[in-house]
This record gives structure tokens, sequence and C-alpha cells, in this order.
């Protein structure tokens, strides 16, 4: 104890009380945020598993839902995460190496694709109320037509028609049966991205407050443990996402429904 | 105290944790763990009262069969408020966020956890749960059960579902909070020489425990979400009526509150491995062995949930594979009754009011585990599930087991929490009657529920009681057990004997610090040299009295 008491003589501002020296600062906090994304990771278990099983339930009803969403948006929102996933590793990257302009312009950066993303999916958000694809009905004007809720282009939502378009071999009875359960494979889309979004808004409001303390040139080699533990969040969100995708966007494209 | 060792009168410490700030603002904002233990305290103190009330009115409304002090539904939200308060509120924070959050730093010898901050920010968010049970119980409290099975929660109840979902996920994430400082301190703050197999037990114990928070509570939380999203979207998740599953709400929830019960109950065992062999003046038996088992019980803990739901429509063959699971719990949880049996045997046991506790808890604790078989036995369950059989069996594991082992914690680190001793002889008035008044309320119900009283029931048969009078009568013995200390720790405040550093001279960190501790919990942070109880290592006998 007394060598590592030694090393406190020169006491880095940051340094906590409860810690001997900056190494064990860092080791404490990054280990406690991997516990707390093994937490996240059994939330969106829990969820993931729900999901999975209604998949099995009503296989039909999932790849008609499936199919329904657009891939192009899915796939430009994949493609803005992974983005901000660089240009959030290089800030963490500015500032290990005491770049502080770079930490800065890589924070803004991730902010502007993280809230590109979001944009994007109140745009999917706004054409699932269009189609009258939001479930339940307590938001929107019920589950598509038999709700009682009018789709404005009869081409788009209409999921019963286009499972028939795509095999006129299913009976309408079958094919109005399997729309109406996709009500439930749209309950876990806003679920699953819900949650994901909001994931979203609570790392935008961590850079906000990175960005302000890189700003004030807090980070630098020998201290940037909140820019890296602030990019293992992001990184995980991303990766949430990265499994969001497939299992809502890609997984049934190429199966026949009924 | 043996007065062979004791020739100076021990004196307080000039500073220590509780002079060295005054001011509401020094509590409200504080950072010192010690001082969240002391917040903690007083909070789960006021939910285990409200909890008790409930449980007094449930008990009073039992004494005549045909229900005739309260409606049938205000009896359904007595019971739930009940379970919530007392699950949520008591039993889940009782040891860890009081006990745990004083000593584990110390206990590892470090000054604090390793998220100050965050472990400030659980109480808060403790307090903020606590607020939403509150609104929920002032606007006529919810009639669910603590369990809140879909689709009745999610469509039927018209009580205020969704408050009370809310507060059960936030206290959720303080919990989860806890269980992850305590588990980077455990790891990442240890002193010198600290190693894991010098861990004192109730540092394993908690650990275990904590595994448990931060794995199974996010998985409570999502459930309530969703039944959240279920009963304000009428979205189809659970319902049948809408598409949902009723049988998956129930999987998810026993996913988290199945190894809740060990979130429950292994701090408490932590506890009695401390006392026990302190009182005993020996070496634990079988350090290891109680240890792992910690381990091991956290870990089939999560494999075990389905037993809960024999009878809810899940199939025969996982059916008999969660019995079988279920018997493997038996295992880890008979190692520590075992070795601490082994640690009594031929120790020079000490009846302190502490150690009063600890037996209790070995006793109680082995009749709820043993009848915590019969209800794993697939057959069996079938005949007693929902009973009062279960009431019983769960009342001993965690009221004869946890609230037990909480007071014998309590009564043993008190000395160290406020720097002064608790009358000794109301205390051991205080655990004989809490013995008494406890089985007296719970055998009956034993008997009860293998005759076949329902649990949750309004109304019973004339002939059931008989037993439910004796069982009421034992619940205002137990009230008056538990309301003792709460009069006697409040006047051991001012009044009570100054303890001393190590007034039980017991082994471990936290005894070789002053009492109560200095804020940063050591004047030099110790190197540990030796194994947690080495206990009869060049120790005097303690002189008999």
């Amino acid at each position: 104890m007394s060598t590592s008491q030694t090393t406190t003589t020169d006491h880095h501002p940051a340094l906590a009380h409860q810690f001997d020296s900056m190494e064990q600062q860092q080791d404490a906090s990054t280990f406690g945020m991997w516990v707390f994304l093994l937490t996240e990771i059994m939330m969106f278990g829990g969820l993931f598993t729900a999901y999975l099983i209604y998949r099995l339930k009503y296989y039909p009803a999932f790849v008609a839902g499936s199919t329904s969403i657009s891939v192009s948006w899915g796939f430009a929102n994949t493609l803005v995460l992974i983005g901000s996933s660089f240009t959030m590793a290089m800030a963490v990257w500015s500032a290990q190496t005491g770049r502080r302009k770079g930490q800065v312009w890589f924070l803004i950066g991730t902010m502007i694709l993280g809230a590109a993303f979001l944009g994007v999916k109140a745009k999917e958000y706004y054409d699932k109320w269009d189609e009258c694809h939001i479930p339940g009905h307590v938001i929107g004007k019920g589950f598509n037509t038999w709700g009682g809720c009018e789709v404005k282009n009869p081409k788009l939502g209409n999921i019963a028609d286009e499972i028939r378009e795509k095999d006129p071999k299913v009976p309408e009875v079958a094919a109005v049966q399997i729309a109406k359960q996709t009500e439930i494979f749209f309950s876990f889309y806003f679920a699953m991205t819900g949650l994901h979004a909001f994931h979203m808004v609570i790392g935008l409001g961590l850079l906000t407050w990175l960005l302000l303390r890189a700003k004030s040139g807090e980070f630098g080699p020998s201290y940037y443990t909140p820019v890296e533990l602030g990019g293992l969040y992001w990184h995980f969100v991303d990766i949430v996402w990265i499994f969001l995708f497939p299992l809502l966007y890609l997984i049934s494209r190429h199966q026949h429904g009924a | 105290m043996s007065s062979a060792t004791t020739i100076v009168k021990p004196v307080m410490p000039e500073r220590h944790y509780l002079n060295d700030n005054y001011g509401i603002r020094s509590w409200l904002l504080t950072k010192d763990h010690k001082r969240i233990a002391i917040l903690y305290l007083f909070s789960i103190t006021v939910f285990f009262f409200i909890g008790g009330l409930f449980a007094a009115l449930i008990r009073l409304h039992l004494l005549t069969p045909n229900g005739e002090l309260f409606q049938a539904d205000t009896y359904n939200r007595l019971f739930t408020m009940h379970g919530v308060n007392m699950i949520f509120f008591f039993l889940i924070p009782s040891v860890p966020a009081v006990i745990g959050n004083f000593l584990i730093p110390i206990m590892v010898g470090t000054k604090d956890l390793a998220f100050p901050k965050i472990n400030l920010l659980s109480w808060y968010l403790y307090i903020g749960g606590a607020t939403f049970s509150l609104i929920a119980l002032v606007s006529g409290g919810v009639d669910t059960g603590w369990t809140f099975y879909a689709p009745l929660s999610s469509g039927y109840v018209k009580s205020p579902v969704i408050v009370m979902a809310v507060g059960i996920l936030i206290v959720g994430f303080s919990s989860i909070f806890t269980g992850l400082n305590f588990i980077v301190t455990v790891h990442r703050m240890r002193a010198p020489g600290m190693t894991w197999g010098r861990l004192p037990l109730f540092v394993w114990a908690n650990y275990a425990a904590s595994l448990i928070m931060i794995l199974g509570t996010p998985v409570i939380a999502i459930t309530l979400i969703l039944l959240a999203l279920e009963r304000g979207f009428h979205i189809g998740i659970f319902d049948p009526k809408l598409g949902g599953d009723p049988v998956l709400f129930q999987h998810m929830f026993w996913f988290y509150s199945h190894p809740a019960v060990y979130i429950m109950i292994l701090p408490g065992m932590g506890v009695i491995s401390e006392i026990v062999t302190c009182f005993s003046r020996k070496r634990v038996f079988g350090y290891s062995f109680i240890a792992f088992s910690s381990i091991a019980i956290a870990v089939f803990g999560f494999v075990v949930w389905a037993h809960h739901m024999f009878v809810a429509g899940i199939s025969v063959y996982s059916a008999l594979v969660f019995s079988l699971l279920s018997y493997a719990v038996a295992i880890p949880s008979a190692v520590k009754v075992f070795n601490w049996t082994a640690t009594m045997y031929k120790g020079s046991v000490k009846m302190d009011t502490p150690m009063l506790y600890a037996m209790a808890f070995i006793g109680l604790f082995t009749i709820g585990g043993l009848t915590g078989l019969f209800l794993a036995a697939l057959g069996l369950d079938i005949h007693i599930h929902d009973t009062y059989f279960v009431v019983a069996h769960f009342h001993y594991v965690m009221v004869g087991g946890m609230v037990t082992a909480y007071l014998g914690g309590l009564h043993f680190w008190w000395p160290k929490m406020t720097g002064r001793m608790y009358p000794e002889a109301p205390a051991k008035l205080a655990a004989l009657i809490t013995f008494i008044g406890f089985n007296l309320t719970f055998f009956p119900q034993f008997i009860l529920g293998y005759m076949g009283m329902p649990r949750r029931y309004w109304a019973y048969p004339a002939e059931f009681q008989v037993l439910n009078v004796l069982s009421s009568a034992g619940a205002s013995v137990l009230a008056v057990g538990f309301i003792l200390p709460l009069l006697y720790f409040a006047w051991s405040l001012k009044y009570g004997e100054i303890a001393g550093d190590n007034p039980w001279q017991a082994t471990g960190l936290e005894w070789e610090t002053t009492s109560p501790p200095p804020t940063h919990n050591f004047h030099e942070i110790p190197i540990v040299t030796k194994e947690p109880y080495a206990y009869g290592e060049g120790e005097e006998v303690p002189v008999v009295h």
C-alpha cells in the first residue's frame, strides 16, 4: 500500500477520494460500465425473447409485418449508426492522444449522426401512423382498416392485400386473420425500437455533457475515462440496433407468409 | 463484554462519521456509504411498519370466517399492498442497502464504495419509487396481488396498476445500482492482502445477491414496462384477448421474482455466518463451502422459476425439469445450515442477542427450506399450491429467515454503527417474543394450507377459525417483538453504554476501526495478513460469567 500511496502525491484533480490511484479509478469505472451494460443486455434480452416467442407463434403475421416496413430506411439508419460509432471511437482516440479540437468535433459529429438516426426513426414512425399500423386503439385511429382507420394510400399498409398479391392462393379470410395478427408484430416493433430510441436520447444527453467537459479541456492522455465510458455506452446502443435491424427488417424477407 | 479483557472503560472517538458534519444538507447530499446506510435504515423501517400495518389488518380481518371487517375488494388491496411494500421496499433493500452499505467497504478495507454518487442516487431512486408506491396507496391501493398477473392486471382491474409498476421499476434501478456498486467494490477496491479467500462471508453473500440484482432486475423492469404498455395502450403482449400470452408474463415475472427471493435471503445468510462464528468463538467451519454455496444459490436460483407455474399450463416435461432443478437449490442451502451447526459444535457458544436471532434463523430457515421442497415436488405442489401452506413457507423463509437475520445483524453491528450498546435484557426479551410470536402466527398456516384453505381469500369455512385465531393472536405477539427494538434502539442512542471498538471481540476489519468509524473508515488503510475468522488463535478463552 505504501508504494501505491506515494503515487497519489501527484494528485490528479479528477481522482475521487475513494480511489488510491488514477489506474484504480479507471479500472473500477470501466468495470462498472461493463456491469451496467450487462444489465442492459438482460433488459433487452427479455424483450428479444418475447419477440422470438411471438415470432414462432404468429410466424406468417411476423413475416407479413416485417415485409411491410421499409428496408431502405432501416439500412440507411444502420449506416448512420455505424458511422456514429466510428466518430465516437475517434472522439475517444482524440481524448487519449490529447487532441482537444478533435474530441469536440468528433463528439459533435457523433451527436449529429445520432440525431439523424432519430430523425429517420421519427419519419418511419410517422409512416406507420399514415399506414394505420399503430397497435392498440389508444394512440392513432385503430389498427388498419378494421379499426376504423382510413389508409391514405390504399396501396400502403393493407397487409391483407399484400399477402394475397404475393400468394393468390391464400384465401381472403386467412389473409385478414394474418393481417390482424401483425398488430402484435407492430407492438414489438414499437416497444423494441422505442426502447432503443430512448437509449439514443439518453446517449445524446451523455454526449452533450461530455462535449461541455471536452470543450473546457478536461480530457487528455492522463484522464479520458468519461469519454471512453460514454463511447462504450454508445457502441452498446449501436450493437442493439445491429440485432434489431435484421430481427425486425430482414429476417423474413424471402419467406412466404401463409 | 467480558470484564477480563476490558480494564479501561471504552470511550467514544472524538471525530466520527456521525459528527463529522451537521445539518440536513450534510445528510441528504452525503456521499458517505455509512450515512447512506442510515438513510436507508430510516426509510425501510417506515416501509416495514407500513407493510406490517397491512399485515395486522389482514390478520384482524381473518379472525372471523365471514369477513366482517373489510369488503372483499378492500381485502384484495390490503394483501397486495402488504406484499408489494414488504418485498420491494423492505426485504430487497433490507440487509444489502442498510447493513451491506455500511459494512462492505469497511470489510474489504477501503474508504467508500466504488461509486459514492451512484450510491446516493440509488437511495433517491428508492425514495422516488417509494413515492409512487405511496401515491398508489392513497389513490386506493392496487388489488392484483404482488405478482401482478396479466391479464387481470393489464386489462381488468380498475386500481392504479401503472403507478405501482412505475414505482417498482424505479426502485428496481435503485437495487441494480446497489448491486453494481457492491460488485465493482469487491472486485476493485479490496485492501492490500484482502484476497478473495479472505473476504468475510457476509461480503460473499452480498456479492452473490448483487449478481442476482444486476442480472434479474432488468428483466422485471422490461416485464413491467410491457405490462404498463399493454394496460395503457391496449397492445397485445400478455392478454389472450389481444393475441398475447399470459403464461409468458408469468415466465418473465418469475424469471426475476424467483431469484429475487435469493436477493432477499442470501444477505441474511451472510449475517448469520458472521454471527455464528463470532459467538461460537471458533473458526467458521467450511469457509469455502459457505462462500461458494452463496454463488451456487445465485446460479441455481436462475433456473428454477417455473416451479411457481406448475398449474399455469406449462408442459409436464418442463414442469418435471423445473421440479428437479428446484431440488438442487436445497443442496447449497443445506451446506450452509450444516456448516453453521458444525461451527457451533464444540464452540464456546455465547447466548447474546445476535446469537439468539442467529439460532432462531437456523431453525426457522430449516423449516422454511424443507417445506420449500414440498412445494418443489410436482405432485404435492398441485395439491397445496395457492394455499396457506405456500404463505407459511414463504414467511418462514422471509420473516423467520430474512427479518430475523436483519434484526440479528442490526443488534450485532449496532455498536459499530452508533458507538453505543443496546440494552441486553430487553433485547433478549424481544428476540424471544419475536420467536414465539412468529411461530404462533405462521405454524398454524401450514396446517390450514394442508387442510385446503386457499390464500388470498376474504372468507373461509368456519372449521378453519381456531387456527386462524391462533395465527392472528401470534401476529399481535409478533408486533410487540418488532416494536420493542424500535424503542430500545432509540433509547440506546442517548443512554446506551459506550461500546468501544470491538465489544464482541470479533475478528474482521470493521472491528479494527473505531465505533462509530471515521468518515474515511480507517485512519490508515489496513494491510490484511490473516484469514477472516481467526477465532481462538492466540486469544484468551473468554471468561464465562
